[in-house]
């Protein structure tokens, strides 16, 4: 899985660090910053798609690999 | 002067204006009706709303206890955006397609005025693109900068150390409710709790006397509620004007940590700002982060005196607070924000002519089904809720972080102290754009 953030729709409605701060943290603007390089751990896909659905902004994005 | 001239003049506008002269930075004087312009909209020669589609009134006493079901209402009669002539004219958009369409569109919708009330900004208003209270009503670009210096203090980790804090205060709000006698005491959860939490909050962190709190509260009454009063009889604004003009004096001569501190060490281009800005944005950070928080907690607790079954499953299994809060925040989203039209445009058939009203109620599309499944049905563990209770796009709520923590942890406190509590009474909503319970008797049951 792989996922992707938006930095120019995230508004910093801080959803994606408090449902999976594993994956995502915060910079000193409250925008979200990524923590993982693309690929999601296996472990983290259901995290992942947990933040992807409450984006307000749809800033998150999920590929699934083939 | 035209409002065109007047914008291309305002930088030094904005400059020459200092506080030294102790107008109020926010008010209806000087001069009456300066800072704030009859709208051609006399409430009395319209009575209680008879159809929301044709003749909103978000200021009708009849609109916040239903709220959920006039926008059902509208949508099922396949209305998306109601109009209305009150206000001078006023269009209503309520589905998420069409709120979050013009939460997005800063090019036809100005915020420059958030709170529709029969005044529009005068010429004496700070003019667009920076607005009477920065960064809430400012438009791009200037929007960007000033909203950037408030960002870092409202940032989540710098609101999650005040967690500890809340939790005392509320565990000291709920001690001083005194005896309770299971089965008899009746407490007012809005009155004795929750109006209490949000301005003890915002006042410390400006560092304003804990004294004010009530002072505070009138002051939001004032901007937010009695909208519908001439302009000019408003004299609870300049009130406000002028105390604020008094913190920051005070501020100047003893600076301290705290946010009022904070915003007049900021720097614009280079230069420190200018009480009217820093006084804008303290009236903004006061005003925005109190009635709006409180009426969440009040909502919330308004809804589980009703839902045993909710009640039980916050104290069974409280990892459920994550969503819970969520969808708290999405059921009963207190804040129903504003946009004035820039430029004449047609939005999906609808003839916006400029300086009409938008109401932006964000409420309204967290029930859209289009966005949620059962949108009148609170799912205490909704794990996808997109909620737009903090807004949408470049003006999504400063305080978000803030208000997150304080709804949580008032709830928690409250739910905590009294497991089981009933309605006890007629519950008072507020009038306007921020929707909660002002007056809410519940009864303490036994654990």
């Amino acid at each position: 899985m792989q996922i992707h953030l938006d930095a120019e729709k995230c508004q910093g409605h801080n959803r994606c660090y408090g449902l999976a701060p594993e994956l995502f943290d915060v910079d000193d603007y409250g925008q979200a910053v990524l923590l993982v390089d693309g690929e999601v751990p296996a472990e983290l896909h259901d995290k992942a798609r947990l933040a992807a659905s409450n984006c307000p902004e749809y800033a998150i994005t999920l590929t699934q690999e083939s | 002067m035209t409002d065109v001239a007047k914008n291309e003049q305002a930088e030094p506008e904005v400059a020459n204006r200092g506080f030294g002269d102790r107008d109020p930075i926010f008010g209806d004087s000087p001069e009456g009706t300066d800072v704030w312009q009859r709208v051609p909209y006399n409430p009395d020669d319209y009575g209680p709303v008879s159809d929301f589609a044709t003749d909103f009134d978000h200021a009708d006493p009849d609109y916040n206890p239903n709220a959920p079901k006039v926008w059902k209402q509208l949508r099922e009669d396949g209305c998306p955006v109601a109009h209305s002539d009150r206000y001078g004219g006023m269009w209503i958009p309520i589905t998420h397609d069409t709120v979050h369409e013009i939460a997005y569109d800063t090019e036809n919708f100005t915020s420059r005025s958030v709170v529709v009330s029969v005044g529009r900004p005068g010429d004496m208003a700070m003019p667009a693109p920076i607005g009477g209270v920065p960064p809430i009503s400012s438009d791009p670009p200037f929007h960007g900068q000033a909203r950037r210096m408030l960002l870092p203090p409202f940032a989540p980790k710098q609101i999650e150390p005040w967690e500890e804090e809340v939790r005392i205060l509320c565990r000291r709000l709920l001690d001083d409710m005194g005896e309770i006698t299971p089965g008899e005491s009746v407490v007012d959860a809005a009155v004795q709790y929750a109006q209490h939490i949000p301005v003890n909050v915002i006042g410390r962190m400006l560092g304003f006397p804990e004294k004010d709190e009530a002072l505070f509260r009138k002051f939001v009454h004032d901007a937010l509620e009695r909208i519908n009063e001439e302009p000019g009889t408003r004299d609870g604004l300049d009130d406000l004007g002028h105390y604020i003009g008094a913190q920051i004096d005070d501020h100047r001569e003893n600076p301290r940590d705290d946010l009022t501190s904070y915003l007049m060490n900021q720097e614009l281009n280079g230069e420190k700002l200018s009480d009217d800005i820093v006084g804008g944005a303290i009236v903004l950070l006061l005003v925005a982060g109190i009635d709006t928080t409180w009426s969440a907690i009040g909502s919330s607790l308004w809804h589980l005196a009703q839902s045993p079954d909710d009640r039980k499953r916050l104290q069974d299994d409280p990892e459920v607070m994550t969503f819970a809060v969520e969808e708290f925040l999405r059921a009963y989203a207190p804040v129903t924000m504003a946009r004035m039209v820039a430029k004449d445009n047609d939005f999906h058939g609808c003839p916006m002519k400029k300086d009409d009203w938008v109401l932006l109620p964000f409420p309204a599309a967290n029930h859209d089904p289009k966005q949620f499944e059962d949108p009148d049905k609170f799912v205490i563990d909704r794990e996808q809720n997109r909620h737009a209770a903090f807004g949408l796009g470049i003006h999504r709520c400063l305080g978000s972080n803030l208000a997150r923590l304080e709804l949580r942890v008032a709830i928690e406190e409250f739910v905590a102290r009294f497991p089981n509590f009933e309605l006890a009474g007629d519950v008072t909503w507020s009038v306007g754009q921020i929707r909660g319970p002002r007056v809410l008797p519940v009864r303490i049951l036994a654990d």
